[in-house]
């Protein structure tokens, strides 16, 4: 038995540690759809969410229960085959790419191994992941085929005419950042960004790319359909665009593929242009107190959730709600206690600070920004982003042969 | 077996399977997609001899930009299912032979050049990003150049047909 673990040692690792993220993404999938609610209702004036449970947390699970109990039928006189195909490719494609993504620097020394933070750290990273994202397409086009209605034939139509249109943008806008570090693997386009431990958020890829970093935001919105580029799923226009013959945990499926690419696209973000898991304070002894902010933002916010929580209306809130708070505080009182798993986890911190940071944006721009109309969009997209984002690598370019990558 | 040749046995059946499938399916679509598995487990057969690049700039070039375009025709003008005529007679004759002519030549190539496949596989030197691209931009420069040209030609024509109507 023990020979079985330490000869299949790696591949029972890499399992487990799908398992986790799996479970992970589906939660903060749930909860994202909460807070994003959540923020588009308070944009709104409104209050969102608050009927299941305290401050509606419990909306995600009883969505989900409903995705799961619900009638699922299939319209007549579809594609059967490409029909059941669709939801599960788009599933399938949008968990496989965020396994590309590395989300700590350091390992966890486990069983005598190390056990670094991320599924597969691969040389051809990026690339990977630009691959998977290339398949995507073919999820929402054929669902908007298979479904025999005109509605999703043109969802689907819209989405592959975009999607071929920005993916060219979302390429060469990268292109800048692969210069500078001379690499495809995330980790090392990472360390690249750390070259000048002094510098912080001044080493970051962002300044010399700023270029970059505005054409890659557009065009990855542009890639996950989102607002204001959800041509293919607009509601005003087309129902629901590709999914609208789509219902139960089918439709589930859409939605969360799409949020998995809007976590895999802020991951991107944090990455290649913010600095990644890097702290934006100088990387010196004095600016050690930094370390210290993970505990200051917990404790805080655990005391606040305690507070709130005393006051709620309903007895269940005013149970739980602080138990939330004492456990967030108590994580945060716990960092001080252990500082080597603070030290540990300040990678992860900054990352997830940052991932939060780009989530937020998009929900933001949902509450604030208006549909563009398609010949805006494709006017939009080859008349300027990819001219703006071929001048980007050109000067980049030359840029690192008159004065070097760093 | 080791994994690799199990891999290899998965992936060459699945690429045989969807070639097959392409040239059976009595719908575009189907077909379509029977395309893309295709190019997706030769990607992986590529992955599988270290070239990395290669497999990802194959899916991403044809899995993903220029079969995106193939469904996006079909879908576009809702093309429904194929129609059988007759074969024609040159094809019937021709056909059997030509085809058992052409796997011969394939099948002693491949026979001959067995242990040079396998020496190019394993050097590695054209899996890296920075191999291939010394060899496009230094060796092959002029074939390189000459073949955007060509592909330059073929896009500036795609447009005067497209403008004629006007």
């Amino acid at each position: 038995m023990s020979s079985f673990l330490t000869t299949n040692a790696l591949l029972i690792i890499t399992l487990v540690k799908i398992a986790l993220l799996l479970f992970m993404v589906l939660t903060v999938n749930a909860y994202l759809t909460w807070f994003e609610r959540k923020v588009v209702a308070h944009i709104q004036s409104r209050w969102g969410p608050h009927r299941v449970g305290p401050h509606g947390l419990l909306q995600p699970l009883a969505d989900g229960l409903k995705f799961l109990f619900k009638e699922d039928p299939t319209p007549a006189g579809v594609d059967k085959f490409v029909y059941f195909l669709a939801p599960l490719l788009s599933l399938a494609l949008a968990l496989t790419s965020i396994a590309v993504i590395p989300f700590g620097p350091d390992p966890i020394h486990l069983f005598g191994r190390d056990i670094y933070l991320g599924i597969a750290d691969l040389n051809m990273g990026i690339l990977a992941l630009f691959a998977i994202t290339a398949l995507g397409v073919y999820g929402i086009a054929l669902a908007g085929w298979s479904s025999n209605s005109k509605y999703p034939l043109l969802g689907g139509l819209r989405s592959s005419a975009q999607m071929i249109s920005y993916e060219l943008s979302l390429t060469m806008s990268v292109v800048g950042v692969l210069l500078l570090a001379g690499s495809f693997n995330l980790r090392e386009i990472i360390d690249a960004q750390a070259h000048h431990p002094q510098w912080g958020i001044f080493g970051w890829n962002i300044w010399p790319q700023i270029l970059g970093f505005i054409c890659f935001f557009i065009s990855a919105i542009a890639e996950t359909n989102r607002v204001p580029f959800d041509l293919p799923e607009a509601e005003s226009e087309l129902v629901a665009g590709f999914h609208t013959e789509y219902a139960s945990f089918k439709f589930a499926m859409f939605f969360i593929a799409e949020y998995t690419s809007m976590i895999t696209v802020s991951c991107l973000c944090a990455i290649l242009f913010f600095g990644g898991w890097l702290s934006p304070f100088p990387a010196t002894p004095a600016w050690n107190f930094t370390h210290y902010l993970p505990s200051l933002l917990l404790i805080p916010f655990g005391l606040w959730v305690i507070w709130d929580g005393i006051r709620y209306e309903t007895i269940f809130g005013r149970l739980i709600l602080p138990a939330i708070g004492m456990a967030i505080g108590a994580a945060g009182a716990a960092l001080l206690y252990f500082p080597q798993v603070n030290e540990f986890l300040q990678g992860p911190f900054w990352l997830l600070s940052k991932v939060f940071v780009f989530l937020f944006i998009y929900v933001w721009m949902r509450g604030t920004l208006p549909r563009l109309r398609y010949d805006q969009l494709m006017n939009f997209g080859w008349k300027l982003l990819l001219p703006v984002s071929i001048a980007n690598v050109i000067i980049t370019a030359f840029a690192i042969l008159k004065w070097g990558a760093r | 077996m080791t994994p690799q040749l199990g891999i290899f046995c998965v992936l060459a059946a699945l690429s045989v399977l969807g070639a097959l499938s392409l040239i059976l399916q009595k719908h575009p679509i189907h077909s379509a997609l029977s395309l893309i598995v295709v190019m997706v487990s030769l990607a992986g057969l590529y992955l599988l001899m270290g070239a990395e690049f290669v497999a990802a700039v194959q899916i991403i070039v044809y899995g993903g930009a220029i079969m995106v375009l193939f469904v996006f025709v079909i879908m576009l003008l809702n093309a429904g299912v194929e129609e059988h005529t007759n074969l024609s007679k040159l094809a019937g004759i021709a056909g059997i032979p030509l085809t058992v002519a052409l796997a011969g030549f394939i099948a002693a190539a491949i026979a001959r050049s067995g242990e040079a496949v396998q020496a190019a596989a394993q050097t590695g030197a054209v899996s890296s990003t920075r191999g291939i691209s010394t060899m496009l931009f230094k060796d092959f420069v002029y074939p390189f150049e000459l073949t955007s040209v060509l592909i330059l030609v073929a896009i500036l024509g795609a447009i005067v047909l497209a403008q004629r109507e006007k």
